[in-house]
């Protein structure tokens, strides 16, 4: 047998995850009080874990870099939450969201994490509705829907435009609960830099202390991280601007294997970017693609007018416009999945159709909408969008078509974890977009929020008491052993070791140089060559970076700069990791564009001979290359076709 | 509309080395910045050039930079979150600003807000306000479906008005008195309108409104000032469903 | 009710319920006031002011509305020191101008003026009428064969021998109506008793009701001042 065990349990389908929870083991209240857990990031995923743990008695520290666990990027979600309900009476069923997710995901996520996902989705809507989360509702009291792309019903649940927002700031309110209580202590302003493993199994965390810059010990029995993604990687991307990828990158270097690094999303519909100056690009949810229609002018002469600011996109004629997504995808239109509408832009804007000054950017129309449906039916739909829109770019867009670009938005890929959600080091679990787990290679809109509060609410509270039922006779785990030592140390000389370069440029310098190569080469298209030359670059930007990088300020006191300069070290290696992954890669699937794999109209072309599998890389030292080991994901239960959304 | 270029702006900045050292206003220069550029940007580029020049950046609070997840504060030419209205600092631009102005840019001031560094500060008072009883008392688990809770469309749409405060403080900040009682009325109310939270309610008002007069904010004198600068609009009428419900409360008592 | 009157809303309660009692206590002044225009010989006025210095419920009401000041006074007090010190250091620059008006943002100050006005006014007329031993003597005038004091030819008296007091009187009006332009919706609001429509309501109400109060207060002096009494 490989070294990887996902233990997914035996049996059909359907039975898996409730033959699952019967067998496995469960800790007695009287010892869940004896039990300390970790949780890394207070997300969807990290906070409603917290909270629920925090009920069953576990003693919790949860850990977040915000001054407050309510301004976790999970809170910038905009558009909703998937859930199989089937409330609108159109065929939905915890099935379908299974197939349409693997489907979406194109055949790069395991069945029974998919499956176990979509059977608790239903609970999520029920216990956020309990918790006060004021849902769209309709006329007669009862919940809303709206529809995503990738999928043929509607099963979106929603609040206005801020659906991440109010599910978080539901999963907080649990959580202040339970600091009320005393059974959840929150370290804000807390940045974790390492994971202890003691005897093989994960017992704690190093942490600085962002307010006065102090390195500190924390142990406990078991730990989780829930950090989110590492799009920003890319330095321009819709993550928030401290989102990173450390605390998952030490978990690697300590043993948690990581799976298909190179799965990251482009989100179709983002602000075009302005301009060198730019440090974050903005969103503007899917949820507009049910009432925007898609186009670029069908002239190449009317795209360099509008290239050149002389031609207004209003008295381009409809027979002029390419409505290409239409066009191109008759069946799902508009609501192709991210990564197709992605392309689909790139390819026009390559093409030479782009429509602003940089000719990096697509019309999203909603003229149509409101001849339709009149204004005021879509101010109620969108408007904190649209207003968010005007104060960006200052172009109205109930007047005009508005400008979108794709951007990065979120990495699918992240620690490899089994059935459990546990990685490959015992007692380290990662929950919610950390992980890699539910959405192969491509995850559909709305789902982001349901894998975080499944993880969180319904999975890692069965799944971790199997895992601490065993460790009930462990002690309150003590931070003063070698172990612990030798941990703070390492942490204590990765950050001198940057503070005391004493160059000249900046973190964010190199963060910008980092985000070119990425975007360039390991992007929306990738092929061997530029791979192979990012490789090299990723080299290079690091020796420079260990050369010239400059850290102003005190070591022992509160410094961004040093927070920035140690995350854009991990992101660089991060970023190795994730060429080499590509790399290794050569079909295309979902997110992941090979060039060299691609149909002849264009379309990605999976290769399930060769990559039906999950990469997953194990760290083997800082001179070493990586190992790949290979999941192989069996489909017993939906057939393997190449998507098509025509 | 198109983006033009603002030459030299100058930055009159508080700086403040940490919770214990006395403040000042410091003085810097930014040039050729596009009217395109958020605020924050401008910042960012601010920084850029003091670490170029071997000085140590200006400290500021800013995650999401598309105004939802609060963290971005500053007083800008007087005002929280700037010269426009339902923004948040992230989502304000340089298009706001003339050629040449002066901008004065200081930290969230209140006593319950202490500065933490530079433009930085502690908002745990928040945090406390939550914990005292911003939630409905259920558990994961064991609770009944969705729709089994029916919500009349206009009271879930002013829950959700008050439901989307998002916690960064420009209330107290603006208020003349520090008063922080239109973000205890966001979340007061969005419970008190919703089946779910009816039933604490009494409980969940008295407890907040103690746990905010402990924390030293000021008392609210109905200036609205908090309404026409909260970044999501929340209107003062929470505060007379505050009151309501706390008068309500204590009658009880 | 424990310890209601100490919490922030409580105190509020306290401003809001006293400041509606002295409200009641103004149109009362103001509609007595009114007759000293409505009828130049002055016996309307004179029966009025009779009236109020005999009745036994005014009497008693007296107190209560003394009460009622010293209420409002000493919680605003209370209200604008605590607020103080919720700031103890403020902002280098700070534009409210744009997001609260002038009155909401001066209330105390307001008050101020307003008890400075209040306590000449008692001077010049309650001291004199309550005390006439201590003070200037009133005339005693006979109408409709009751003896009673003549305060009608003290106040036109006071209006006609001064421009001064006419203009103390006038600015004292106009503080008290925007005092109120702000204090009488405020009221409502803190007692809960506002919302999306009921707000544009009181606000309106409030507005008008500072108007009418400032104006019929400053009306008096003016029509005094331009010698429209006898």
């Amino acid at each position: 047998m490989s070294v990887l065990d996902a233990k997914i349990p035996a049996g059909p389908l359907k039975d898996k995850w409730a033959n699952h929870k019967a067998h496995i083991h469960v800790v007695s209240p009287a010892n869940k009080k004896k039990l300390d857990v970790i949780i890394v990031g207070t997300g969807l995923a990290g906070g409603s874990a917290a909270a629920s743990l925090a009920e069953l008695g576990y003693n919790v520290t949860a850990f977040c870099y915000q001054d407050s666990p309510r301004r976790a990027h999970s809170i910038a979600a905009q558009g909703g939450i998937n859930a199989a309900k089937n409330y609108p009476n159109d065929n939905d069923s915890v099935f379908r969201l299974f197939y349409e997710t693997v489907k979406g995901g194109d055949y790069r996520a395991r069945e029974a994490n998919v499956y176990r996902m979509a059977e608790v989705s239903g609970a999520i809507i029920d216990q956020c509705v309990a918790q006060g989360v004021p849902f769209a509702r309709d006329y007669g009291g009862l919940l809303d829907n709206r529809s995503f792309g990738g999928a043929l019903v509607s099963r979106t649940f929603y609040a206005r435009g801020q659906t991440g927002q109010q599910l978080l700031l539901g999963c907080y309110s649990a959580l202040n609960r339970q600091i009320q209580k005393g059974k959840v202590k929150v370290m804000d302003r807390y940045e974790v830099l390492d994971v202890v493993v003691v005897d093989g199994k994960a017992r704690g965390v190093i942490a600085r202390d962002l307010t006065t810059g102090r390195i500190e010990r924390f142990g406990a029995h078991a730990v989780v991280l829930a950090t989110g993604g590492y799009g920003n990687v890319f330095f321009l991307s819709t993550n928030a601007m401290g989102c990173n990828g450390s605390a998952a990158w030490h978990a690697y270097k300590r043993g948690a294997f990581f799976g298909n690094p190179c799965f990251v999303q482009i989100h179709p519909t983002c602000i075009p970017v302005h301009g060198e100056q730019q440090s974050k690009l903005t969103l503007m949810s899917e949820s507009l693609r049910n009432d925007g229609r898609v186009w670029v002018p069908k002239k190449i002469e009317d795209a360099q007018k509008l290239q050149a600011g002389t031609l207004n996109p209003n008295d381009i004629p409809d027979e002029d416009r390419d409505f290409y997504l239409e066009r191109r995808y008759p069946a799902f239109g508009n609501l192709v999945p991210r990564d197709v509408a992605s392309r689909a832009a790139k390819e026009r804007c390559d093409a030479g159709f782009g429509v602003n000054n940089t000719g990096k950017a697509v019309f999203l129309d909603f003229k149509y909408a409101i001849q339709q449906l009149g204004r005021e039916t879509i101010e109620k739909r969108y408007g904190n969008l649209f207003q968010m829109y005007e104060k960006i770019t200052a172009v109205d867009p109930y007047h005009n078509p508005m400008m979108i670009y794709p951007a990065i938005h979120y990495s699918m890929g992240g620690l490899w974890v089994d059935y459990n959600l546990m990685t490959t080091v015992p007692g380290l679990y990662a929950i919610g977009e950390c992980n890699f787990s539910d959405h192969g290679a491509n995850r559909l809109g709305a789902s982001a929020l349901m894998q975080g509060l499944a993880d969180g609410y319904f999975i890692l509270p069965y799944t971790i008491g199997d895992y601490l039922a065993k460790d009930i006779q462990t002690p309150k785990i003590n931070t003063q052993t070698p172990e612990f030592e030798q941990a703070e140390k390492e942490v204590m000389e990765r950050l001198k070791k940057l503070y005391d370069i004493k160059g000249t440029k900046s973190p964010d310098h190199f963060h910008k140089h980092l985000g070119h190569i990425m975007w360039d080469y390991i992007g929306m298209a990738r092929e061997e060559k530029g791979l192979e030359k990012a490789i090299g670059m990723i080299a290079d930007l690091k020796e420079e970076f260990y050369k010239e990088l400059r850290v102003t300020g005190e070591f022992s006191a509160m410094n961004n700069e040093l927070e920035k300069a140690s995350r854009v070290a991990d992101f660089i290696e991060l970023a190795a990791l994730m060429a080499r992954d590509a790399l290794d890669r050569k079909e295309s699937c979902g997110g992941h564009f090979r060039l060299e794999s691609s149909t002849e109209e264009g379309e990605a072309k999976r290769d399930d001979e060769h990559y039906k599998y999950v990469s997953v890389w194990e760290y083997e030292g800082e001179e070493k290359a990586p190992k790949l080991h290979k999941e192989e994901l069996v489909f017993e239960n939906v057939e393997l076709a190449q998507r098509s959304y025509k | 509309m198109a983006d033009t270029i603002l030459k030299e702006l100058t930055l009159k900045i508080w700086r403040q080395k940490d919770a214990k050292s006395k403040g000042g206003f410091e003085t810097y220069k930014v040039r050729d910045i596009s009217t395109g550029t958020s605020f924050l940007e401008m910042l960012d580029i601010l920084n850029e050039q003091l670490v170029s020049e071997n000085r140590e950046p200006v400290a500021f609070d800013h995650d999401c930079r598309e105004g939802i997840c609060g963290t971005c504060s500053l007083f800008i030419d007087g005002r929280a979150h700037g010269p426009d209205d339902d923004v948040t600092t992230c989502q304000l631009h340089m298009r706001r600003f003339k050629e040449g102005a002066t901008i004065t840019i200081e930290p969230w001031r209140s006593g319950a807000f202490p500065v933490i560094k530079d433009l930085i500060v502690d908002r745990h008072a928040f945090e406390k306000i939550q914990q005292a009883g911003g939630y409905v008392s259920v558990n994961t688990g064991g609770v009944p479906d969705g729709n089994t809770i029916p919500i009349a469309n206009d009271k879930a749409e002013e829950a959700m008005d008050a439901a989307a405060c998002i916690g960064c403080g420009a209330c107290v900040a603006t208020c003349k008195n520090s008063s922080a009682m239109l973000y205890v009325a966001a979340k007061v109310s969005q419970f008190a309108l919703l089946p779910q939270g009816k039933i604490e309610a009494a409980r969940r008002a008295k407890a907040m409104v103690a746990k905010m007069d402990e924390l030293g904010f000021g008392n609210c004198t109905n200036t609205g000032a908090c309404e026409s600068e909260c970044p999501k609009s929340i209107s003062i009428e929470h505060i007379a469903r505050l009151n309501r419900e706390y008068i309500k409360a204590k009658l009880k008592d | 009710m424990s310890n209601f009157l100490t919490s922030s809303i409580g105190k509020k309660v306290v401003m809001s319920l006293s400041g509606l009692f002295l409200i009641m206590f103004l149109c009362v002044h103001l509609a007595l006031n009114l007759l000293l225009i409505f009828d130049n010989s002055g016996e309307l006025f004179n029966h009025g002011a009779h009236f109020m210095a005999t009745n036994p419920l005014i009497k008693i009401v007296e107190p209560v509305l003394a009460l009622g000041f010293i209420i409002h006074m000493v919680w605003a007090c209370v209200l604008t020191v605590q607020n103080q010190k919720a700031r103890p250091s403020g902002y280098k620059k700070s534009s409210q101008s744009g997001n609260a008006t002038w009155p909401s943002r001066n209330m105390f100050i307001l008050g101020g003026v307003i008890l400075i006005f209040l306590g000449i006014h008692l001077y010049n007329f309650w001291w004199n009428i309550k005390f006439p031993e201590l003070g200037t003597p009133l005339s005693m005038i006979e109408i409709d064969g009751v003896e009673m004091e003549d305060t009608y030819t003290l106040v036109v008296g006071l209006f006609r021998s001064s421009i001064c007091y006419c203009l103390l009187y006038i600015l004292g009006a106009i503080f008290l109506g925007l005092h109120l332009s702000h204090g009488f919706w405020s009221a409502f609001q803190s007692i809960g008793f506002s919302n999306q429509i009921w707000r544009k309501r009181l606000e309106f109400v409030a507005y008008l009701f500072a108007v009418v109060i400032g104006a019929g207060f400053a009306i008096i002096p003016v029509y005094f001042l331009v010698g429209l009494g006898n």
